[in-house]
């Protein structure tokens, strides 16, 4: 009986949960068509979000690109290496590494930041005085992060792609000893532009699912600096579970004829 | 009742399984200032958040200006949001901006006015409650407890609301800051003519402020009276409290978790 108990209480708290998340996520996508907009703060949540994760995701995409040519390389040294390690950098950078892997270190930083930051807000009735000045807490706090995240994930994600072939390239010419001009010419004739658009719609995904789980997670903390760090380490770990799920999704969905 | 500017009829509200508010009926006169009395944890703030909106009551009606606020649609409701200002207890200044920013914040972000004019009022406010125009230059994190309730009553005082709103005004200052802070409110209060409505726990604030008085117990409207009659209420909770005794009706197991 007891039992039962447990999984009836888990099942309702999930549901509620999903429940809150679907209304947060129906208020947050309402304002962002409806004016006044904040066109200021996206700048700066553009920056924030996009400028700042350069140098992270930059090097997450150049050792990737870099490890991946050799893992090509020493489990196909048999075949032809020479033309397969150029195309498999690029169609897994793009498809699927850059996107993943960039959109989870942007999780790790950018979720994180924003939960702890509106969380703070929240505990110290910030939000509630953005209310009492007359400004919707969701068109001010929420719209411009998840417009600017939406927006800079897939630039974030095409710089990737150019540092993680690049990556792949250096380790291919320096350590491996490939022809660069025949490496550069496997890369562009494989490479194709279908490739690339569906990491960076993927990228559009992810950078949705980073800001909403940072502001949900930030705008229902409660209970002082505890509170506020529960509410970070949900952000990340919900960003980034949610992350992987949605990338299956959509690469059965993308790559399905 | 016509003169009524708030009222608050039959509010319930709970928590799970926790009653805050159990049927709290209240009037706030028209150029009143009522101030709701009470321990911590019977519903103050709840109440006050009620009416703001920010929290959405069970059952029952608040009419402001004899308008049922919880059957507006929200294009009404920032109508009425719009006549209220707020200080909040731990004044809740956006620590993101500047002082003369969140001075300002109502009239650039609820009232679209340009920077430079809100500018100007901001400082004027600041002045009004014993702040040069240096301090508008600086952020919230430079400054005192009490400087920073100064800044959160001109905050609430910019947009020359109808309406305002203590919670709390004094708490955690020291006793002359905090009679600083009272004689603001009082002289600010008749400057503009405004209905208020306080919650604190501080006798000398209620002393001061107060036009009348409502004491709040478990949910519940126990007393309600002017001023001059809270030392002979006859009502034995309401000279419990007024005395500060740990002996009386209010019994332990509301001041002891």
């Amino acid at each position: 009986m007891n039992f039962f108990a447990i999984i009836g209480r888990v099942v309702l708290t999930l549901l509620a949960e999903i429940g809150r998340l679907s209304l947060f996520i129906w208020q947050s996508v309402s304002h962002v068509f409806r004016p006044p907009f904040f066109w200021r703060l996206v700048a700066q949540q553009m920056m924030r979000i996009g400028y700042f994760s350069l140098p992270v995701v930059a090097l997450t995409a150049f050792f990737t690109g870099g490890a991946l040519a050799l893992q090509i390389y020493y489990g196909g040294n048999e075949f032809n290496s020479e033309s397969i390690v150029a195309t498999i950098v690029a169609l897994g950078i793009t498809r699927e590494l850059g996107p993943v892997l960039g959109g989870l270190m942007v999780a790790g930083r950018v979720s994180a930041a924003i939960a702890a930051e509106l969380g703070t807000m929240r505990v110290t009735e910030q939000i509630d005085a953005l209310t009492t000045l007359s400004t919707n807490p969701y068109k001010y706090l929420v719209v411009p992060r998840v417009v600017a995240a939406v927006l800079t994930l897939p630039l974030l994600v095409f710089v990737a792609d150019i540092i993680g072939i690049m990556g792949g390239f250096v380790v291919g010419t320096q350590t491996l000893d490939f022809n660069a001009g025949v490496y550069i010419k496997n890369t562009a004739d494989f490479l194709k532009f279908d490739d690339v658009m569906s990491g960076l719609i993927k990228a559009g995904v992810f950078g949705f699912i980073i800001a909403i789980m940072g502001c949900f997670h930030g705008f229902n903390s409660k209970g002082g600096a505890q509170g506020v760090g529960r509410a970070t380490t949900n952000a990340v770990v919900t960003a980034s579970i949610l992350i992987l799920a949605a990338n299956y999704v959509m690469t059965s969905l993308l790559f399905a004829n | 009742m016509s003169d009524a500017k708030i009222e608050l009829r039959n509010v319930h509200k709970r928590f799970g399984s926790k009653v805050v508010l159990d049927g709290i009926n209240l009037t706030v006169p028209k150029g009143q200032s009522l101030v709701v009395i009470g321990g911590s944890g019977t519903g103050k703030s709840v109440m006050i958040k009620c009416v703001l909106g920010i929290i959405r009551p069970d059952r029952g009606e608040i009419f402001v200006d004899g308008k049922n606020v919880l059957k507006m649609d929200s294009g009404q409701r920032e109508a009425v949001l719009r006549k209220f200002g707020m200080l909040f207890q731990g004044a809740a200044l956006f620590d993101s901006l500047a002082v003369w920013e969140n001075v300002a914040f109502g009239l650039i972000q609820g009232r679209r006015m340009k920077r430079k004019a809100a500018k100007d009022i901001a400082i004027e406010k600041l002045a009004k409650v014993g702040l040069g125009p240096e301090v508008g230059e600086l952020y919230p994190a430079e400054l005192s407890g009490g400087m920073q309730k100064r800044v959160g009553l001109a905050r609430a005082i910019a947009v020359d609301p109808e309406i305002i709103f203590f919670d709390e005004p004094t708490t955690g200052l020291d006793p002359i800051t905090a009679d600083v802070i009272n004689e603001l409110i009082v002289d600010r209060v008749k400057d503009l003519g405004a209905t208020t409505l306080s919650i604190t726990h501080d006798m000398s604030s209620v002393r001061k402020i107060a036009d009348r008085v409502a004491m709040i117990y478990k949910g519940k409207i126990i007393w309600e009276g002017p001023r001059e009659k809270i030392d002979d209420s006859g009502n034995d909770y309401v000279d419990q409290f007024i005395h500060g005794r740990a002996e009386g009706p209010i019994g332990m197991d509301v001041l002891k978790p």
